[in-house]
């Protein structure tokens, strides 16, 4: 088997970018491993508008945002592999793959690019009483169904959960002729995009239940009825505040998860609050010459931002082979905190040779905040006290830090990202 | 066409019994009404191969589990089932119940199990650290084990079938009756069988099957228990099989690591009227939550990747019913198997196969099949292998189910094999793929792909478990025209 300097795993918006950022840094010997059939990965199947502001200043769909990349990938000479299972990565940065054609093999890799994305919270990790028929889905599979395989799961829905996907899919499961009777929240607020929420679900008169849960599903052979209940604070569901939807599908878009299990194999140390890896200033992992980008990292809001990460992690793997494959320590690492609603930050440390004269850290708040204040702290001064009118869980927030300043503070060891009142 | 055996039911019993039946020259049927094997209470349980000191001394239902566990070691091997001895540790966190647990230990060895042990407080931690702060001694019964109640199912099954015994899905036997010839007539919703012998394994259901031939009528109370099953890479949380002390409603909720990894933890114990109503409830999780946690610490419960529930056939006597009935001659009775039904599948298999092959004057046949070869597993082996394996069919490059790690050739494995799967859970069942975390998200498309390309079953007919459980409903807009 032909050997590769970089090795990205998966094919999806965030590998794209980073393979074409590495070619354009001046590394010729990529390789990237895609599981599915095509490259673009979960943007095949995200058949509706709104990608692409931030990049294109146009509104493309999932697909047409992919070919974006996927042609300048093709243009490039960026080699690829379909149907394409990582099996492995190891610690030394071999890559163990398998398909039909080339079997298993593996791949000494001088680096590493995890660009893995992530998949959809069950219904066994939800712990949802009742009946285990057919006709529930989490959303991201129904999307498939519907809009790649071209199969309708059902007539009448119930959506739990107020995902992006969930509320995507309420309006273009109303579009393909189903009704959908409400979306039911769990928490007082909607981990979607409000964007989201008003053209999927308001324009179309869905009801949004918040603070709801699904107490109960009916139906031995196939989804008969669904029951939801409100919610106290406690989350616990209340007694007599039930409703019965008589449906044939739920759907459930109840959070994501970073897929990780071959970062964490491969000894990658984890953030617990992102499920991703902790990764530097040049998204490299604990482990040098491996990079994460995209929802391997952290849940992203808008596929802009993983392509923008994604460049990044793509040209710092380039300058990590150019300088040698070498670990970089250094006294001079500064660490990221995010406290006081601020719930994680990406990355988690500064190393402030490596840092670029800007960097933009991305972080997501735990509560919806209104009036309120993102604030940036050197240690123990005030820095940055940026006025917000709204922060919500569902959307992504960022800083950008200036190198310059950095270097006014020659000795910091902290910075902390926190939400104010004031 | 007269069958001179009928088995009702293709559960664990009735799989159990056909493939010891296969054994003889004569004919059998196995009429199941779901679409597969193992589709009622030997699909939703606890896995475990019990040592069998719970079980009544003297009763059939101490004999049987004994047997069964004895049997398992060398069933597991003829059948190519995964199977170990990881040992169950019985957790005392009284001091005033010390007692029992010797009450326990005397039982089992009155059951005949061996090996048996008490175990003080500091040996029970060194042996499982993972156990209560507040254990103060535990028995050791290091012959009990765990399994995999699917494949167990399905390979006695598809060994029996391997042997000439026909099944008949989604068959269910209506009402019975002798006919003027002698011979059992059953009525089912595909017409009817005639046999003159009937086996009745029926689960649940073996009280209505029984009283359709019976003026002496049995009552099965569906026993729901709830089940938590937890990911992988907490199944290492305990290494044994970990039981409170048990109370007159059963065992109690155990917390075990599964034969494939994973950590199970349940059941509860609710009696219910509704023999289809293995729902769960949320009061059910949150009882079992609440109890396992006496017994282990720090129970990971937050991984949890599925919750499931199961139904015991529990006979008021909890007792197994395995005789002739009275007043129904050539009408055999396989009623009440409750836990340790698992477990004792194999000895009941053994002891209907021996009674009838007495009552029925049968010949063993000279080229009985004893083994069956298994879907032929991928994970764990070597580059080279998987390379082998792949050279010779293609398939077996290609993953489908990303948790488990299931490759296409395996899936096609269970589809073209004897009594092969035809739905998404017969898929599961047999390979795993589907199992994992993220719980057939990734691979149910996938895998629906094979099943129409393998099978020829259009997308809407394919099942998540026969019956009316398709997947999908309808195309979105129609065939497109001059396709």
């Amino acid at each position: 088997m032909k050997t590769y300097d970089i090795v990205i795993v998966g094919g999806g918006p965030a590998g794209l970018a980073a393979a074409v950022a590495a070619k354009e840094a001046g590394n010729d010997s990529i390789l990237i491993l895609e599981r599915d059939h095509e490259l673009g990965g979960i943007l095949n199947q995200c058949i509706h508008n709104g990608f692409g502001l931030h990049t294109f200043k146009e509104e493309l769909t999932g697909p047409e945002y992919a070919y974006r990349f996927i042609k300048q990938v093709l243009d490039l000479g960026i080699e690829y592999k379909l149907n394409t299972m990582v099996m492995d990565i190891a610690p030394d940065k071999t890559v163990t793959a398998m398909n039909r054609e080339d079997g298993m093999f593996q791949i000494p890799a001088k680096a590493v690019i995890l660009a893995m994305g992530c998949r959809e919270r069950p219904r066994g990790a939800l712990n949802i009483p009742g009946y285990r028929p057919a006709g529930i889905f989490s959303a991201g599979t129904a999307q498939r169904l519907v809009n790649i395989e071209g199969y309708m799961p059902g007539r009448e829905v119930v959506i739990l959960g107020s995902g992006d996907i969930g509320l995507i899919m309420a309006r273009r499961m109303t579009l393909e002729g189903a009704k959908v009777k409400v979306v039911a929240e769990l928490l007082p607020y909607s981990g979607g995009l409000k964007r989201n929420i008003v053209q999927c679900l308001d324009d179309y008169g869905i009801p949004l239940k918040l603070s709801h849960t699904v107490v109960d599903i009916e139906g031995k052979d196939h989804v008969t009825a669904v029951t939801i209940a409100e919610v106290g604070p406690d989350r616990k569901p209340i007694p007599g505040t039930e409703e019965r939807y008589t449906c044939d599908t739920l759907l459930l878009s109840c959070g994501l998860i970073p897929e990780n299990e071959l970062s964490r194999s491969a000894g990658v140390s984890m953030n617990p609050v992102t499920s991703g890896p902790v990764v530097n200033e040049s998204l490299e992992t604990s482990i040098p010459g491996v990079f994460a980008c995209g929802n391997v990292l952290h849940v992203h809001d808008l596929v802009d931002y993983v392509s923008e990460e994604a460049k990044r992690a793509g040209q710092n793997a380039v300058k990590y082979i150019a300088d040698g494959c070498k670990e970089v320590t250094g006294d001079n690492v500064i660490e990221l905190c995010a406290t006081d609603g601020a719930r994680y930050t990406v990355p988690s440390t500064i190393n402030k040779e490596r840092m670029d004269d800007l960097l933009t850290v991305r972080f997501r708040v735990g509560d919806v905040y209104k009036n309120s204040f993102v604030s940036v702290y050197f240690d123990d001064e005030r820095v940055m006290h940026n006025e917000k009118r709204i922060l919500a869980p569902g959307e992504m927030e960022q800083i950008i830090l200036q190198k310059k300043k950095l270097d006014e503070y020659p000795n910091l060891k902290k910075i902390t990202v926190k939400i104010e009142k004031e | 066409m007269l069958y001179d055996v009928i088995v009702i039911g293709a559960g664990v019993t009735g799989s159990a019994v056909a493939r010891e039946l296969s054994r003889y020259e004569t004919n059998v049927c196995v009429l199941e009404k779901c679409e597969d094997v193992c589709e009622g209470t030997s699909k939703a349980n606890s896995a475990i191969v019990h040592a069998g000191f719970d079980a009544a001394e003297g009763s059939l239902m101490a004999k049987l589990n004994v047997r069964g566990n004895e049997m398992m070691g060398d069933l597991a091997k003829d059948l190519d089932i995964p199977f170990k001895r990881n040992g169950a540790m019985v957790v005392c966190i009284h001091k005033e119940a010390l007692d029992g647990l010797k009450d326990l230990y005397n039982r089992g060895i009155a059951n005949g199990v061996k090996e048996l042990k008490i175990l003080n407080r500091e040996e029970a931690l060194e042996m499982e650290p993972n156990l209560s702060e507040n254990v103060e001694g535990a028995l050791w019964a290091p012959t009990s084990g765990i399994i995999c109640p699917f494949e167990l199912n399905i390979a006695m099954a598809e060994n029996a079938n391997m042997n000439g015994v026909d099944f008949r899905f989604n068959t269910e036997v209506e009402d019975i009756k002798k006919g003027e010839d002698g011979n059992w007539h059953l009525r089912t919703n595909n017409g009817e069988y005639v046999a003159r012998y009937v086996v009745n394994a029926a689960g649940v259901y073996a009280d209505v099957i029984h009283n359709m031939v019976s003026a002496d009528k049995i009552h099965i109370t569906p026993r729901r228990g709830d089940y938590c099953l937890l990911d992988k890479t907490v199944g290492g949380h305990v290494k044994h099989t970990i039981f409170p002390q048990p109370t007159n409603l059963g065992k109690g909720v155990l917390v075990s690591p599964t034969i494939h990894g994973n950590l199970i933890v349940g059941p509860t114990a609710v009696d219910i009227e509704n023999k289809e109503g293995n729902n769960t409830t949320a009061a059910g999780i949150d009882d079992l939550i609440a109890k396992a946690g006496d017994h282990v610490r720090n129970l990971p419960i937050r991984n949890v990747i599925t919750s499931f529930a199961g139904l015991r056939a529990h006979e008021s006597h909890h007792e197994f019913i395995i005789k002739e009935v009275d007043d129904a001659p050539h009408f055999i009775d396989c009623a009440g198997i409750e836990s340790p039904g698992l477990t004792s599948s194999p000895a009941i298999g053994e002891m209907v196969g021996n009674m009838m092959k007495d009552m029925m004057g049968l010949k063993e046949k000279a080229n009985w099949i004893s083994t069956r070869k298994g879907v032929k597993k991928t994970e764990g082996l070597s580059v080279e292998e998987r390379n082998a394996l792949i050279k010779e069919n293609p398939a077996y490059g290609t993953i489908i189910c990303r948790c488990e790690s299931i490759t296409e050739g395996e899936i096609l494995d269970a589809i073209h094999r004897p009594l092969g799967a035809r739905s998404l859970d017969g898929v599961k069942r047999r390979t795993r793929a589907g199992m994992g975390r993220c719980q057939a998200g990734f691979c149910s498309p996938r895998t629906m792909e094979i099943l129409h390309r393998e099978l020829g079953i259009p997308y809407e007919k394919i099942t998540k478990s026969g019956g009316k459980s398709n997947i999908v409903l309808e195309r979105t807009k129609g065939e497109v025209s001059g396709s």
